[in-house]
């Protein structure tokens, strides 16, 4: 099959970026002999050498502390959490020093490393490794939180993250790790910023906001509806969770005048929820329906057997997307 | 003023009664009632054998993944042994074996791995937690719980478990130094199994011992040999009542082994030299014990054929319980929400309702799942 999976584009922006820049290394639990856990390493460490692609004891809060160190003397880490179920080890270093070195040393100092981990249900895990909390991070000023939708798209962002000034929060829909194939560009050199939102799919009648893994359910559910109801749907990745690209998605719905957000991370002060709130400000009287909220339950996350049932299916963002257009 | 050694006031013993040929040291040997010794080497033909079909289960996507005890046996068999019904048992997630002689259902453990909370199955009178998968994350736990018991005077005891990775995170070394400040109740269990995923104990930390960990917080500290049952259940009975009589906290580190793969997610071949793990089939702990068996003469080859058979027909048995089982369970949406609170917010109450509807609108288009 042509292209690669996520998993390998991952590993592939890695590689080059640690190609490209000799101050960009890789540390983490099982990172190195192993190649990660989900393979996102697999190889680096034959290639880079063991200075930079590292095996560390077991403590995220050493990793993300540590790196936090290696960014401030001038390296550009890529932390790699095992799960984001176990990020919050290293919760108090992001918020209390990832997200603030710039504004503390008033710009001396700044902390432009990549925070990995991947995230979000579907995989049939054990407890604590299902859990979709981009919230916490993107609550946190000062960070940047992304999450990619394919193959490209995890290569592009990836690449971007590790080039940007500001520490990111990289969030790996793990559902998607080994969910479809895509070419990367020929070009491999050039790499837009970091810049918001991506309108993936043009239309008249309703905005589909989501991201993530998401983005696939809303994107069948659009087809199906396109089908049926004989509407447009314009559809939006977000990208990027913090700092959140609101233009796009209020010049979107100032056009269509129906909006629908569909994400798998709890409701309730959720993306959506936010997302609702900035629409209601800039694009009041644009509205002909109130703004959708498509998500997974105000509950933890249940095991495995039932995880399809607390994330959004392709049926409940296709009546969302339904009640929102017969307002 | 010159420079002198500092007295630490601690030493760390190595404790070893029973070697790899099941010989015994008769002067460290405990005096463990027949029937006991006899229940424990049943106990370890069932967990092996249950290892063994989760493991086929799991390649046939009946069940999820899990963590294998293979190995560590004696480990959890012979310290859970020392711990009463109504002392507290804190687990990580490796605990199987353990879990089971404090009387967990195979068929409990299946549904659980098969993703339903109805595997989770705990009495009122249960001092067991559930198993803990942000690793080390239950040693606080543990210490709380040791705290409880001294501010009301009882005397029961907590013993936590965890691996020798465990050692590396903040909440171990946070857990251990209010222990012993506090001079609490329990016992930390380390099995220190010489891998934490892919990464070896020597990658893991430079110290020469884990149990100079506990040291450094003041605590009694000790190894013993993991894959001795008695060694190992001498060491903790010793730490339990201790704990018991108001005199802190220990820290045992059981020396054993990862024979199998850390979870039916992980090929051990990309990173472990397979001449490791045959030097340590050698020291596997069930041949061992089975032999001291049968010195003592409690046991003969044919009881051992007899109740690996017996193994074999119990985890059958448990298999078709929990099939029938999860026949009947459905996927009903109702687990999703018991639980998350005393009393769900009105608003969960509504998205409860949400996924019924849903649900009940499949059955009755006749949509499967
Ligand atoms: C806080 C945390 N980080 C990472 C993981 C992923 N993980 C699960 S088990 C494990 C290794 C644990 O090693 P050890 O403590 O030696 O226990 P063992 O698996 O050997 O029983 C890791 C890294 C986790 N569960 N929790
Ligand atoms: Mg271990």
């Amino acid at each position: 099959m042509a292209g690669v999976t996520m998993v390998q584009a991952l590993n592939q922006a890695m590689r080059e970026e640690m190609a490209r820049d000799e101050t960009v290394l890789l540390l983490g639990e099982d990172v190195g002999v192993d190649g990660g856990i989900f393979r996102v390493s697999d190889g680096l460490l034959d290639e880079f050498g063991e200075k930079r692609v590292v095996d560390t004891p077991l403590s995220e809060v050493a990793i993300v502390g540590s790196a936090i160190g290696l960014a401030l003397y001038g390296f550009r880490p890529i932390a790699e959490l095992q799960f984001s179920g176990f990020s919050y080890q290293a919760f108090h270093q992001v918020e209390g020093h990832v997200s603030r070195y710039r504004k503390r040393s008033q710009g001396r100092y700044t902390v432009p490393l990549v925070i990995r981990m991947p995230y979000g249900a579907g995989v049939r895990a054990l407890e604590h490794h299902s859990e979709s909390r981009e919230a916490y991070y993107a609550h946190t000023p000062g960070l940047k939180v992304v999450i990619p939708r394919s193959p490209r798209k995890a290569w592009e962002l990836l690449k971007a993250s590790i080039r940007d000034p500001d520490p990111v929060v990289f969030m790996e829909p793990k559902g998607l790790y080994r969910r479809g194939r895509e070419e990367l560009p020929k070009d491999r050199r050039k790499v837009p910023a970091l810049d918001g939102a991506e309108i993936v799919q043009e239309g008249e009648d309703i905005t589909v906001v989501a991201y993530g893994a998401m983005l696939y359910r809303a994107m069948e559910a659009v087809k199906t509806l396109e089908r049926e109801d004989v509407v447009n749907a314009e559809i939006i990745d977000l990208q990027m969770i913090a700092p959140l690209d609101s233009d796009t998605v209020n010049a979107s719905v100032q056009k269509t005048g129906r909006a629908v957000v569909i994400h798998e991370a709890p409701r309730t002060l959720g993306v959506g929820a936010e997302i609702a709130a900035r629409i209601t400000e800039e694009s009041f009287l644009s509205l002909e329906a109130p703004v959708k909220r498509i998500t997974g339950y105000d509950v933890q996350v249940p095991m495995f057997a039932r995880e399809q049932l607390y994330l959004p299916s392709e049926e409940r963002i296709l009546q969302g997307m339904r009640d929102t257009l017969a307002f | 003023m010159p420079i002198k050694t500092v007295d630490l006031d601690s030493e760390i013993t190595h404790l070893s009664i029973l070697d790899e040929k099941g010989r015994v040291d008769e002067e460290l040997e405990p005096d463990i009632p027949e029937e006991d010794l006899l229940d424990l080497f049943k106990t370890m033909l069932l967990v092996r054998e249950f290892d063994e079909r989760k493991e086929k289960l799991q390649r046939q996507g009946r069940i999820g993944t899990f963590a294998p005890v293979r190995g560590q046996e004696a480990a959890q068999l012979g310290s859970i042994y020392a711990l009463r019904k109504t002392d507290w048992f804190v687990p990580s997630f490796r605990e199987t074996a353990a879990t089971i002689w404090r009387g967990m259902r195979l068929e409990d453990d299946l549904v659980y791995t098969a993703g339903y909370e109805e595997g989770i199955r705990f009495t009122k009178e249960s001092r067991d937690l559930p198993i803990a998968v942000p690793v080390a994350s239950q040693i606080p736990h543990g210490v709380g719980i040791a705290w409880g018991i001294q501010l009301k005077g009882a005397d029961d005891v907590v013993l936590t478990f965890f691996g020798d990775g465990a050692t590396s995170e903040g909440d171990f070394h946070e857990a251990l130094n209010f222990a012993q400040v506090f001079r609490l109740p329990v016992v930390f269990l380390c099995q220190n199994n010489r891998w934490a995923i892919s990464v070896p104990l020597h990658k893991q930390t430079h110290s020469k011992t884990l149990a100079q960990k506990g040291i450094a917080y003041g605590m009694r500290s000790l190894q013993v040999d993991g894959n001795d049952i008695l060694a190992v259940y001498v060491a903790t009975r010793e730490a339990i009542e201790r704990a018991r009589k108001g005199k802190g906290p220990t820290f045992i580190e059981a020396l054993t082994y990862r024979l199998s793969f850390h979870t039916t997610a992980d090929d051990p071949t990309k990173y472990r030299p397979a001449d490791e793990v045959k030097e340590w089939e050698k020291r596997d702990p069930l041949p061992r014990f089975q032999e001291y068996l049968i010195k003592r003469g409690h046991l003969d080859r044919d009881m051992v054929k007899n109740w690996t058979t017996a193994a074999v027909i119990e985890v059958d048995h448990a298999v078709e319980r929990f099939e029938r089982r999860l026949d009947g369970m459905g996927r009903d949406p109702d687990a999703i929400f018991e639980h998350a609170y005393a009393k769900n917010p009105p608003y969960v109450e509504r998205q409860r309702r949400e996924v019924e509807d849903w649900v009940r609108a499949r059955r009755e288009e006749g949509g499967g799942e």
